[in-house]
């Protein structure tokens, strides 16, 4: 799983907040944007793309775009 | 008790996706209330065990995927003369739009709601309904009721059965054939684990509901039992909410 990958497809789940904004050490819970749906898109996509169906809960402890990706690459 | 108006005595009733879930428990409720049931699902080992947990002698089990054209055919030619059919088969698929495409909508569109199109109107077509049967098509307060996100297709196909429903009541009711929907809220069974919410979330969930928790199969398959007997001659294109009080809120 390819990092810049991951967060192109992180990016892509945000209509307001523009894709050079967001890298690995964004703490996405504060963006101003940020909301359950986000979440919901963020757990959509990485089951669409990298195949694995996380709960809303296991993503809960994450706040780095960093700690979200190794979660995704711990499953995988 | 003589003259049991729930009873399903000499009743032959077509239960989809009975291979678990709702429809396990719905066809099993139905044998037990003294019916014949023809029993239907795409998962031969789980349909074989809800098979072995019917009662009586005359029950037919028939493996299909009637999402295919060729197996809904050899489904609807093995039937009988039926009395009642319940439109239960269904899946989801926690999506939000966006991140919908277009063969999510095909498979959620297929299963939940042309099957149960498709159904009906092959029995139809083929004369399989006796005078006086009942229709009963598993909904869903989702689409019809409320909404959540992530299932805009799931409501979809859960409305498009209620609007199909209506009119298939009116236009069966000269025969007096009728068609109902039940609308359940969150029932506890394993649709629960194919999304994305997990088990501390569904545990806040439940207890957003007035009765703090989601249904049972059972209470589902109570209601069909109720739909499907004589008890409810006269009760027709009408949709049965089976929540716990959940929209009332």
């Amino acid at each position: 799983m390819e990092t810049n990958d991951f967060i192109k497809n992180f990016a892509a789940q945000f209509d307001d907040t523009d894709a050079s904004e967001i890298t690995l050490e964004t703490r996405f819970r504060e963006l101003d944007e940020w909301s359950s749906l986000n979440a919901l898109a963020v757990l959509n996509m990485i089951g669409k793309k990298y195949g694995i169906i996380l709960k809303l809960e296991e993503m809960k402890p994450t706040n780095t775009v960093q700690e979200l990706f190794d979660l995704v690459q711990s499953k995988l | 008790m003589m003259n049991n108006p729930f009873s399903l005595l000499g009743k032959t009733i077509l239960v989809t996706g009975a291979s678990s879930g709702i429809g396990r428990a719905m066809a099993i409720m139905c044998s037990q209330m003294d019916a014949k049931l023809i029993i239907t699902g795409r998962n031969k080992a789980r349909l074989a065990e809800t098979f072995s947990l019917l009662e009586g002698d005359e029950n037919l089990q028939i493996c299909a995927d009637l999402t295919h054209t060729n197996e809904l055919n050899s489904l609807i030619e093995q039937l009988p003369k039926l009395d009642g059919v319940v439109n239960n088969a269904g899946i989801a698929k926690p999506l939000i739009l966006q991140l919908t495409e277009e063969e999510d909508i095909d498979e959620i569109m297929n299963i939940n709601a042309l099957v149960p199109i498709h159904l009906t109107r092959l029995i139809l077509q083929q004369k399989k309904l006796n005078k006086g049967a009942s229709l009963v098509f598993i909904s869903s307060i989702n689409g019809n009721n409320c909404a959540y996100m992530g299932s805009s297709i799931y409501a979809a196909s859960k409305s498009a059965l209620t609007g199909f429903m209506k009119t298939v009541a009116l236009e069966l009711a000269p025969r007096g054939i009728r068609a109902n929907c039940i609308n359940p809220g969150m029932i506890e069974t394993n649709l629960l684990k194919s999304g994305n919410i997990g088990e501390d979330d569904l545990e806040k969930d439940r207890l957003k509901y007035p009765l703090k928790r989601y249904g049972k199969p059972e209470e589902v398959a109570a209601a069909a039992v109720f739909l499907l007997s004589d008890a409810t001659q006269w009760i027709t294109g009408s949709s049965l909410l089976i929540d716990g009080g959940y929209t009332i809120q």
